[in-house]
């Protein structure tokens, strides 16, 4: 298989991997969270990383999805106080777990290839090369942990996918049925976590935050079904992986900027065609 | 250490990157405190991210790195960016959030795409675009804090003008608007003046972490004081002491980022103000709880004496200590604080009987909860 191929499929795993997770993000109105677990992340990388002295070892993810579902219990605790609203905690609590993860790289691990900007911005043009022997045959790295991850997100939607539709949908009648609202909650966010993290070396954060966003709320303009929103989400999620490659390599241009870019413009359409039965008709125009 | 710390304010670098650090503090402070009144918090982090394609498109439309087209260029798209969360948000069904969230991250990314393809073009005159990604505080120099400092005088001195619009506007838009104010058009204006506060600390901090700068110091700021000036004056100065603590801690330790730290010293500030603010902050609270608890479980067990004693013909009738515990639970350490009150004395080793003054309170606990006591 070609290189060009390979990041189109890393690409391809990515984008789906992100946007499952994303359309229950949209809907239950937590789509900054993924911006704020996606930059939070980074000290639970940096500690596993310090803790094993290895870049590529599963700590890493365990280390991220802990500080991912720190991020989301701080923040509970800080609107529970009911001294800060919840947008002004998310604001106060993923800037400063960042910043704790960029001083600890520039203190303790200042020589490693561990950098703020492979964190924020990623680079998917070096995925195929780091490689990895799975039965017998050669793979990227990349290619595999995502893929493993799709898989996660997949099964964990697929099994609790009922729950999750009546908790999104109704919270109180879900705790009413013994659905246990929080531990879903806390499950999925442990998977934008370990979503998240997956992704970070190959995308980066800012583009998790794109694809995670970004195609379930075209599909969400698009359709008012759950199944059929996470379907929709996941092809446009396929549109964005493969036309932000070929913007990046006609434009010589970061994979993941074009990506995030191709995300907006692709919304864009959607929005421009989209049957516009409920546009406006809950606000008027102000 | 205070060798060191005169050492650094006497280099001339260092006092510049202090005083971009202390305006920028100042400036994104003061202006936070109405974000936050707005809900608007999130918002700041939209906008920083969104400014980053700006500047980029100010660098090949005039090729010029000088600050004052880059700030503008940002301050263009930061104000773009509100435009069209506001529009998505009332014209589609794409709620507040998701249009955020959205709106940050395409931006970002094109902007990221933009950078990349100016990076890679030949002419690349482009070193120290991406300052503007993570921040350089060391690296900024006097026509930076020039234009920070003229931009944020204008953006302070709107402020105090429309201070008293935008203050009705912050917490009853519906009473502006019936005043006759031009409600929309104050909108406009404070999210510019929001905008300009934003684009001129993207080179000290970084669009990561410039949202922080917005939104910490006014929410520690809030829980000291209910007044919107005096949170707004202790926003401004939390955000400069900051300011100053990141640079001068970044200049002590060698490696610390600058901003990054100043996050981190603001958001130690906001801890403390949540724990230790005095009304509102938790460990206030806890403990009136505390006392509350206290004052709620002296009453209950000086009534319960007082109701018993009525049953026999003297008020300090001696009372055994079981049937108190088993009125109001654990009475034994309420009946001991009691004691050291003068309230109740006790008789002997099982038997605790009011006194005069325990008497005279229990009295008026009674009458005031039922009217006519027993």
């Amino acid at each position: 298989m070609s290189a060009s191929l390979e990041i189109q499929l890393i690409a391809v795993l990515v984008a789906v991997a992100c946007a499952l997770p994303g359309v229950f993000l949209i809907l239950r109105g937590m789509a900054m969270m993924s911006d704020a677990i996606s930059h939070a992340i980074l000290p639970g990388i940096v500690i596993a990383f310090l803790i094993t002295g290895n870049l590529s070892s599963g700590w890493l993810i365990l280390g991220a999805g802990l500080s991912g579902v720190l991020t989301v219990a701080l923040v509970e605790v800080l609107r529970t106080t009911g001294l800060l609203k919840e947008d002004a905690a998310i604001g106060i609590v993923f800037p400063a777990l960042f910043s704790f993860g960029v001083v600890l790289i520039a203190v303790f691990a200042d020589d490693v290839h561990l950098d703020t900007d492979a964190v924020l911005l990623g680079e998917l043009a070096f995925a195929p090369f780091d490689r990895h022997v799975i039965l017998g045959r050669e793979v990227p790295r990349a290619a595999v942990v995502m893929a493993i991850i799709l898989v996660i997100n997949a099964a964990f939607i697929t099994l609790f996918y009922k729950e999750l539709k009546m908790s999104t949908f109704d919270a109180a009648l879900a705790s009413s049925f013994g659905f246990a609202p929080s531990v879903l909650h806390y499950g999925l966010m442990a998977l934008v976590s370990t979503t998240a993290v997956g992704a970070f070396d190959a995308v980066g954060s800012i583009l998790v935050v794109a694809l995670m966003v970004a195609p379930p709320a075209a599909a969400y303009l698009l359709t008012r079904r759950l199944s059929s929103m996470l379907v929709w989400s996941a092809l446009i999620g396929c549109l964005v992986a493969v036309g932000g490659y070929w913007m990046a390599r006609l434009l010589d241009a970061s994979i993941a900027g074009s990506m995030a870019t191709m995300a907006g413009i692709l919304f864009v359409i959607v929005l421009a065609f989209a049957p516009s039965r409920s546009s406006g008709s809950r606000r008027g125009r102000a | 250490m205070m060798d060191a710390i005169s050492t650094l304010f006497s280099d001339y670098t260092v006092r510049t990157v202090a005083l971009g650090a202390t305006l920028l503090g100042i400036t994104a402070g003061a202006l936070g405190c109405f974000a936050m009144l707005r809900r608007q918090s999130l918002l700041g982090d939209a906008i920083s991210h969104a400014a980053l394609p700006g500047i980029a498109i100010a660098f090949l439309i005039t090729g010029s790195k000088s600050p004052l087209v880059l700030v503008l260029g940002a301050g263009l798209a930061g104000w773009f960016g509100t435009f069209l969360i506001t529009g998505l948000t009332r014209r589609t069904r794409i709620t507040h959030d998701t249009a955020l969230a959205m709106l940050l991250s395409v931006f970002f990314g094109f902007g990221l795409m933009l950078l990349t393809f100016i990076q890679r073009r030949p002419d690349a005159n482009q070193a120290g675009l991406d300052s503007f990604l993570f921040g350089q505080a060391a690296a900024l120099m006097q026509r930076d804090i020039q234009v920070m400092f003229g931009i944020g005088c204008v953006v302070l001195l709107l402020m105090t003008l429309f201070w008293k619009e935008f203050k009705l506007i912050s917490f009853d838009a519906e009473a502006a608007h019936t005043l006759g104010l031009p409600v929309r058009a104050l909108d406009h204006l404070l999210t510019a003046l929001f905008v300009s506060a934003i684009v001129i600390g993207l080179q000290t901090v970084g669009v990561v972490l410039m949202s922080a700068m917005i939104i910490a110091p006014a929410a520690a700021a809030r829980q000291w004081t209910d007044r919107l000036w005096v949170m707004m004056g202790l926003a401004a100065f939390f955000g400069a002491v900051s300011g100053v603590g990141g640079v001068l801690s970044s200049g002590l330790v060698p490696h610390l980022p600058t901003g990054p730290v100043i996050v981190l010293f603001i958001s130690a500030i906001v801890v403390f103000s949540l724990l230790f603010a005095p009304n509102r902050g938790l460990a206030f609270r806890m403990m009136r709880q505390w006392r509350s608890g206290q004052q709620f479980r002296v009453d209950a067990v000086l009534v319960d004496m007082y109701t018993l004693a009525s049953q026999h013909e003297t008020v300090d009738h001696p009372h055994s200590e079981q049937v108190l515990n088993a009125m109001s639970g654990n009475a034994r350490r309420t009946l001991h604080l009691l004691e050291t009150l003068g309230l109740a004395q006790r008789i002997d080793d099982e038997h605790w009987g009011l006194t005069e003054s325990g008497t005279e309170r229990a009295r008026g606990l009674v009458e005031k909860r039922w009217g006519e006591g027993p």
